[in-house]
This record gives structure tokens, sequence and C-alpha cells, in this order.
């Protein structure tokens, strides 16, 4: 019983551990002042964790490609709106 | 069957119904949030350098700490619904009550965080920020509503989180068709036993006093599962607000 428990429990403390472990990346790099740099790092590492969250604890993995196409639209109108928002502010 | 406890009935479930209509509110809660990140960025973009210089004074350390709570947080959770998928109810009960302690810990944080900022004057409208700069203050205002709404977030999904607790932790309920049992069997369901030998009534709940443990009622799994994900959607929104809001200075 027990070590099935910890076959099952394993990958999920494992994905926390990874994203401790890039929390911590992202403090660090955010310490060494490299400026937009560290912006560019903050969000891409803020990324990689929320796919992290997305696909293993929200158990995206298991759902069905209907789920995966409703989040990729969903990102990709956020996307869009974000980018056109900067196009109308950068050239105005 | 031969007995009032006899075979469940088939419910009419869809389980997965359940789940996308889960996630088609998320999405409407990333929506939500998306508004006010695309504030923040725009007003980022024109005050760089006040972002960068009001945002030294948030303390990291405490925000690092939220976010390892909040991650955790996010670990007992979904362990507590792989728990209830194995029939594990004491043990799913008890990983939702440490997830909860965590949410609970993460907004006495964010108390004890906003009171120090008050304290030091720094409030939308105080008399302080009224004589900083624009984007100052701007800032100001975005790390309260941001972080504000997201805390409202958390307080509410500690009140779903509650509700699953209780959901989990009693005893588990059965529909009975009352067609299906005997008639003798029928007098121990006492009232509702007269109105089922009359006709009157199809079906009845009834709970289970004698379970096993891992008796788990298939219905209360999908519950906590939609409760987990609306749990881990909040961490991914702080995942973002972390960096953004602490790391910048």
């Amino acid at each position: 019983m027990s070590s099935k428990k910890a076959a099952l429990f394993g990958p999920y403390i494992l994905v926390w551990l990874a994203l401790l472990m890039l929390t911590g990346v992202t403090v660090t790099v955010a310490g060494m002042q490299l400026g937009n740099l560290s912006v560019l790092t903050a969000v891409f590492v803020a990324t990689i964790k929320s796919t992290l969250v997305l696909h293993y604890f929200m158990h995206l993995k298991d759902e069905s490609v209907v789920f995966k196409m409703m989040l990729g639209l969903a990102v990709f109108t956020i996307a869009a709106i974000m980018l056109l928002t900067f196009v109308d502010f950068s050239f105005r | 069957m031969s007995t009032v406890a006899g075979a469940p009935v088939e419910e009419h479930r869809d389980d997965t119904g359940a789940r996308m209509g889960m996630w088609l509110f998320l999405f409407t809660e990333l929506l939500l949030f998306t508004g006010l990140f695309l504030i923040y960025a725009v007003q980022r973009y024109r005050f760089s350098s006040d972002f960068a210089y009001a945002a030294a004074t948030l303390d990291t350390g405490i925000g690092t700490l939220n976010t390892a709570i909040l991650l955790t947080s996010s670990l007992t959770m979904v362990l507590a619904v792989v728990a209830l998928q194995q029939g594990k109810r004491k043990l799913s009960v008890t990983l939702m009550a440490i997830t909860l302690g965590a949410g609970l810990a993460f907004m006495i944080n964010k108390y004890f965080e906003w009171s120090h900022k008050f304290e030091l004057g720094l409030y939308p409208g105080s008399e302080e920020l009224v004589l900083r700069t624009p984007g100052e203050q701007t800032f100001y205002s975005l790390y309260y509503a941001m972080t504000g709404l997201h805390g409202i977030h958390v307080v509410i999904g500690m009140g779903v989180i509650g509700t699953m607790i209780y959901f989990t932790a009693r005893r588990p309920r059965r529909v009975v068709r009352l067609r299906d049992v005997e008639e003798t069997a029928l007098e121990n369901l006492g009232e509702a036993g007269r109105y089922a030998a009359e006709g009157q009534l199809e079906e009845v709940q009834i709970t289970l006093f004698y379970v096993e443990n891992e008796d788990v009622t298939e219905r209360s799994v999908i519950r906590v599962e939609n409760t987990g994900l609306y749990w881990h959607l909040v961490d991914v929104i702080w995942i973002f607000l972390f960096p953004l809001f602490y790391l910048i200075g």
C-alpha cells in the first residue's frame, strides 16, 4: 500500500520541488540587477511554472484534446489582446 | 435487490462536462486578471523607473515565503484529489485541511504586509502617496488592486475547500430506487417507505452508516477535482503576480 502510494504521489512531489527550485531561480536572477533581461527571465520562468501547474496539478495531460484546444484559444486571445494593445500604444 | 442499501442507482452524471464547465469559468477568471495585467504592462512601460523604485519597498522575503506557501498548498490540494480518487477519504480530508491552513497562512502574511504598508502611509489616496510621482501612485494602486483581487480569490478558495472538507468527511449518501427495494425492507425506511408503498416516491437518498473508509461517493470526487482546479488557477495567477510586483525593484 505504502509503496503504491509513493509511486502515485511521487511525481507530484517532484513537480512541487521543481516549482520551488524555479522560484529560487527567479528570486536569484532578480537579485542580479540585469535590467530588462530580468523581466524577460521572470516572465519566462513564470510561464514554465504555470505550465507545470496546468499540465500536472490541473491534470491537463490526462484531459482530451478539446481541453487543450480551449486553453490554447484562451491563451491566444490573451496574447492577441496584449499584442494589439501594445501595437496601438507604441504607434500612437 | 433484496436489501435497502441494494444496488446504487446509476446517476446521470457527466464528469468530463463538469470539468469542462469549470475550465470555461477559469478562462473568464483569466480574462478578468488579463485586464489588470494589461494595465500593469502599459503603465510599467510608461513609468518603468518609478515602478522599479516603488517595487523596491515591497518585502521580497514575505513575497517569496507566500509563493512557497501557495505552491505547497497546490501540492497538498492535488494530493487530496489523488487520494480521494483512490478512495482514501480520511487522507484526502487531512490534505485539504492542510491546504486550507496554507491559505490562511498566506492571508495572515498578506495582513502583516499590508498593515506595514499602511503604517508607512502607502495606500491609495494617502497624504504620503499624493506627494509621490504619478508612476509610484500607479504602482501602488495596481499593487493593491491586483494582489487584493487575488487575495479575495484565495479567501473564496478557502471557503470552497472548507465546504469540500465537509462534503468529503461526512458519511456518504446513496440514491436508492425504491421499486428495487423489497416490501419488507421498505418498513425500515420509515415515512419515506410509506410514501413509496403508496407509489408517491420513486427514489430516496439514504446515509450509509456502516461504510468502509474506502467507500467514497463518486459525486464528491468531481467536486473536489473542480475545487482543485480553482485553487491551482489562483496559484497560477500568483506565479505571475509575484515576479511582476516583488522582483522588479
